[in-house]
């Protein structure tokens, strides 16, 4: 979307547009409107009230036109405070900016600095410049700008750190950029929206401020007008004759709102998680619109999905992240999912529980039994009960589920007590226990790390231990390890290979590793492009897979034991679920694909214990049954 | 052959804690000296866990951080000043977070620019010659050259970053887990390409992975790194397949492999050594099952003819 488009969804944002807009032209116009000269005294004409003859705001204590003033004031205030917003901007980003690139000791000497102006409170600082300077307009200007330079200076620098340690900071650096180039060409281009929104929300303050020190006498001069000096003049008729106050007031407090709320908005739309939607409020539980009928639980399983479909709606596009998937498992048992990324492994995993954020995502279809009880479209209080207590997750990224603000043992602890009535001393022996048997070295001093003080992969540790918490029915794990070592992963792989056969946990386990789901799944379900391609026991499938997207995905992963050898590769890329291909969704990659392939849909058919999408496959099944 | 690449008791130690005025609160030695010698055209693949010092080593090597001490020899000629331009003639990175490694804000196009220009000082011409030469190298299409980075999936954004490196001309390119970031199908195409254009234009690796397999499928020689130290090096297939350090050994059995039962190789209350307070003797004590009284009072040093360890009791 569209900076302009995205700044007029906020009302309040558009209206301070137009009113600057306004004020801005007045402002440009004034030279050559019809206007009285606003220095020239009459005194015989003093107070005159508004809509009196020939002056239509009144005029002032010296017979001035205050119309006139009024507009040459306005224009005065607004370049005064657009010029203090413009130096404060550019030195202090500068400051910032040199501070965040060279770190070290240049940022601690630049940084310190900065802290001893901002302990000063703001407007003494102000007057104290003024008082050195000596009164003035230009010495307000500067003063006012110097007074707001710490406060940029902190926030470019803060952002200015973050981009000088991106890796295309450095890869500039290997292709020979020196360090001033690097600054203006990589550095300076991230930091602009920066400056650009901090300037928006400080403009309308530095025009107060300004106003203030002309209030004071200190900025603009007589006869000059500017809106502080106005209203300081007529001070002395607040009283008797307020239209002097209230004519400069009133477009203080204009330009000021109008100012902030564009500032807001600019801000906003500015920012990038606006663009993507990520600020409407998300429902509590993903949304459902089913359409076709529910079809009725089967089996035994704890865990049981039917022909389930997720969809994204984007405009007017249709992601169908999830094409109708339907799997099990019982009490014990392990299943794999596998299967690339954007294959709709995740989204499934997250529409168990609703936890696909609404909008954009929409469970079109199919049901999900747990132990016999349809969740799809349950009341969010029932699917908050089952959260965490029966049906818990691993998320690959732990900050998912971690708390920054909290102490991991704290957070622990109020996880087993949320649905366990123990004692605090009962919870936190539980909580040490748990880090413990995920492998965290040291666990009592953990106990009190926030979760920022600890390594990826020991969050993801953490993260795990708060899944196996209330000891969960089933575990739905989504890529748990794919960031830990193999030493850990190890560890954790046969934890929770020994809770499923020692508690008759139920897992399933969202990987793209072979090695682990042969090591841990009993079966494996492969996807492709939001569906399941082929389905069975473990190792019958990976020794002899029956799909071609199956065979092809393992033999171009390298596996340890095997030396030195050319890898396999799928040319092309997955595609993408707003746009499927009719018939097999492999089809544009698979080299056995014919005419028949690509026309009309190719069902899941059922072969003893496995299942496979595919019309020619790779091996000899027996007939279904 | 000769040498490529030389390390000579390379080592970095970071002082953490810096203070204004006063003592540094303690030190990682986050790279113990390592001496390694990689011959031209090999792969030499460099594994470990995540806080070894890959990444440091790494980044000494193309002069992104300064080494505490030692040096580095690229052809037989030493690098001793810690500037990047002058490394990145010779040698060359491509980065582990393909998309990370472009600039949002510029088109891929002044992306490849860069180098050509401040590296080679090639006019617009030469520059534009050279660019598509590259590209047809990595198989990109020079469509892509005005688009921006975000635009790309990961496998094609990494060709980008691998391509950059290229436009530098060094022969020698540093590979810190370029394709981790990548799905396992578009893993195996970027792999094939980086086998494809070191054979075409004779370069020569380091191929820095945590994943063993990968490792292995890629390099000719592979070194393991524990606690900033190399605890063996030696020809790819054997490194895995027959262990001579206990820790390669935990490695090698701890990684998931099809057909091998689930086994935790090691007990739950093993601890890690603290970096800020180094063990005494070997790094790997409190871990090993073979421990002796030796291993907690010297270093061990690395030993071997053509599989080195740095073990008093190697398994072989
Ligand atoms: N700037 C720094 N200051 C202090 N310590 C550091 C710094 N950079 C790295 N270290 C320490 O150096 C050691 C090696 O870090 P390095 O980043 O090289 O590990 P790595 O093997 O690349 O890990 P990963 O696989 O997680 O990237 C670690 O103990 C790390 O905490
Ligand atoms: S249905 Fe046809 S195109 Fe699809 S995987 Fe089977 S053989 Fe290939
Ligand atoms: S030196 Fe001793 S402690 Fe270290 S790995 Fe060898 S046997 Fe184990
Ligand atoms: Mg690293």
């Amino acid at each position: 979307m569209s900076f302009l488009s995205l700044l007029a969804r906020n009302r309040l944002a558009l209206a301070g547009l137009i009113v600057m807009a306004l004020v801005v032209l007045l402002a440009l116009v004034t030279p050559i409107l019809p206007l009285a000269d606003p220095d020239v005294t009459n005194t015989g004409n003093r107070f005159l009230k508004p809509f009196s003859e020939g002056a239509l705001l009144g005029t002032d204590h010296l017979g001035r036109d205050l119309l006139s003033r009024l507009l040459w004031g306005t224009r005065l205030s607004l370049a005064v405070g657009f010029a203090a917003a413009v130096i404060a901007a550019v030195l202090g980003a500068a400051v910032g900016i040199i501070a965040g690139y060279y770190g070290g000791r240049v940022d601690n000497l630049i940084m310190r600095g900065v802290d001893m102006l901002m302990a000063f409170p703001y407007i003494l600082l102000a007057l104290a410049i003024v008082a050195a300077l000596g009164p003035g307009l230009l010495n307000a200007l500067i003063a006012v700008a110097a007074v707001n330079i710490p406060f940029f200076a902190r926030n470019i620098r803060g952002i200015t750190v973050g981009i000088a340690h991106k890796e295309f900071v450095d890869a500039a650096k290997l292709a020979g950029m020196g360090d001033a180039r690097i600054i203006v060409s990589e550095v300076l281009p991230n930091v602009v929206p920066v400056i650009v929104i901090a300037m928006s929300t400080t403009v309308g303050w530095m025009i107060l401020e300004t106003a203030g020190l002309s209030f004071l006498g200190l900025g603009s001069q007589p006869p000059q007008a500017d809106l502080g000096s106005m209203l300081g003049e007529a001070r002395s008729a607040l009283i008797t004759n307020p239209h002097t106050s209230v004519v400069p007031g009133v477009m203080i407090l204009i330009i000021v709102m109008a100012i902030n709320l564009l500032g807001d908005g600019v801000r906003d739309a500015l920012d990038p998680r606006l663009r993507s939607g990520a600020l409407t409020r998300p429902m509590a539980a993903t949304m459902v619109q089913r359409k076709g009928p529910v079809p009725d639980p089967q089996g035994d399983n704890v865990l049981d999905l039917r022909g389930l479909e997720t969809q994204f709606h984007v405009k007017d596009r249709i992601y169908r992240a999830v094409g109708g998937v339907s799997w099990g498992v019982k009490p014990g048992e392990c299943l794999g999912i596998i299967g690339e990324s954007g294959s709709g492994k995740s989204v499934t995993a997250l529409s168990v529980m609703g936890l696909v954020a609404s909008p954009p995502g929409v469970i079109t279809g199919g049901a999900v039994f747990y132990k016999g009880e349809d969740l799809v479209g349950a009341p969010y209080e029932r699917l908050r009960s089952l959260r965490g207590r029966e049906v818990a997750y691993i998320f690959q990224d732990p900050l998912a589920t971690l708390h920054p603000l909290y102490k991991v043992g704290d957070q622990l602890v109020e996880a087993i007590r949320v649905h366990h009535h123990v004692s605090d001393k009962e919870a936190r022996a539980k909580a040490l226990g748990l880090l413990k048997d995920v492998r965290i070295p040291n666990a009592e001093s953990r106990l009190e790390n926030y979760p920022h003080e600890m390594s990826g992969g020991m969050r993801q540790r953490v993260g795990i231990a708060m899944a196996l918490a209330n000891d969960p029915e089933v575990i739905i794990a989504d890529e748990p390890t794919t960031a830990l070592d193999v030493t850990v992963q190890a560890q954790i792989l046969s934890l929770l290979d020994t809770l499923r056969r020692e508690k008759g946990l139920a897992i399933v386990f969202i990987t793209h590793d072979f090695g682990v789901v042969a090591q841990l799944c009993d079966r494996v379900a492969v996807m492709y492009a939001g569906r399941i391609v082929e389905e069975g026991p473990t190792q019958i499938v990976l020794d002899a897979p029956a799909h071609p997207y199956t065979r092809r995905l393992i033999a171009c992963v390298p596996e340890l034991g095997e030396g030195k050898r050319a890898l396999h590769a799928i040319p092309g890329l997955p595609p993408a679920v707003n746009d499927l291909p009719p018939g097999c969704a492999f089809a544009p990659r698979c080299d056995k694909a014919t005419e028949a392939c690509r026309q009309g849909e190719i069902a899941l058919d059922a072969f003893g214990a496995r299942k496979l999408r595919c019309l020619f496959p790779e091996t000899e099944l027996e007939a279904a049954q | 052959m000769s040498i490529a690449l030389k390390l000579d008791a390379l080592s970095k130690t970071f002082v953490v804690g810096k203070q204004l005025f006063g003592p540094p609160k303690g030190r990682v030695h986050a790279v113990h000296p390592v001496t390694l010698e990689v011959p031209e055209g090999e792969t030499l693949g460099i594994v470990g866990e995540s806080g070894c010092g890959k990444s440091t080593l790494a980044r000494m090597l193309v002069g992104l951080l300064e080494p505490s001490g030692g040096s580095i020899e690229i052809a037989g000629k030493p690098l001793d000043n810690a500037d990047p331009a002058v490394f990145g003639k010779r040698i060359q990175y491509v980065f582990q977070d393909p998309i990370s490694s472009l600039n949002p804000r510029k088109t891929v196009r002044q992306i490849m620019e860069v180098p050509l220009k401040r590296l080679h000082g090639m006019d617009k011409a030469q520059r534009d010659r050279r660019i598509s030469e590259i590209f047809a190298q990595v198989n990109l299409r020079e469509e892509f050259l005005d688009r921006y980075p975000h635009e790309f999936s990961g496998g094609q954004a990494q060709r980008i970053g691998i391509a950059r490196a290229l436009a530098a001309e060094a022969k020698i390119l540093i590979l810190d887990e370029p394709v981790s970031a990548l799905d396992v199908s578009v893993q195996a195409q970027v792999l094939n390409l980086l086998a494809e254009l070191k054979q075409r234009l004779g370069l020569t690796y380091l191929f820095i992975s945590h994943d063993l397999a990968v490792v292995e499928a890629v390099s000719d020689r592979v070194a393991v790194l524990y606690f900033g130290s190399v605890v063996e090096i030696g020809r790819a297939e054997d490194v895995f397949a027959n262990p001579r350090h206990p820790y390669t050994k935990l490695l090698a059995d701890s990684a998931p492999v099809v057909g091998r039962p689930l086994t935790a190789p090691e007990g739950r209350e093993t601890e890690l050594p603290d970096p800020l307070n180094p063990p005494k003797g070997c790094a790997f004590r409190a871990r090993c099952p073979y421990a002796g009284e030796r291993c907690g009072e010297e270093v061990p040093r690395l030993e071997g003819e053509t599989q080195l360890a740095a073990c008093f009791h190697p398994l072989r």
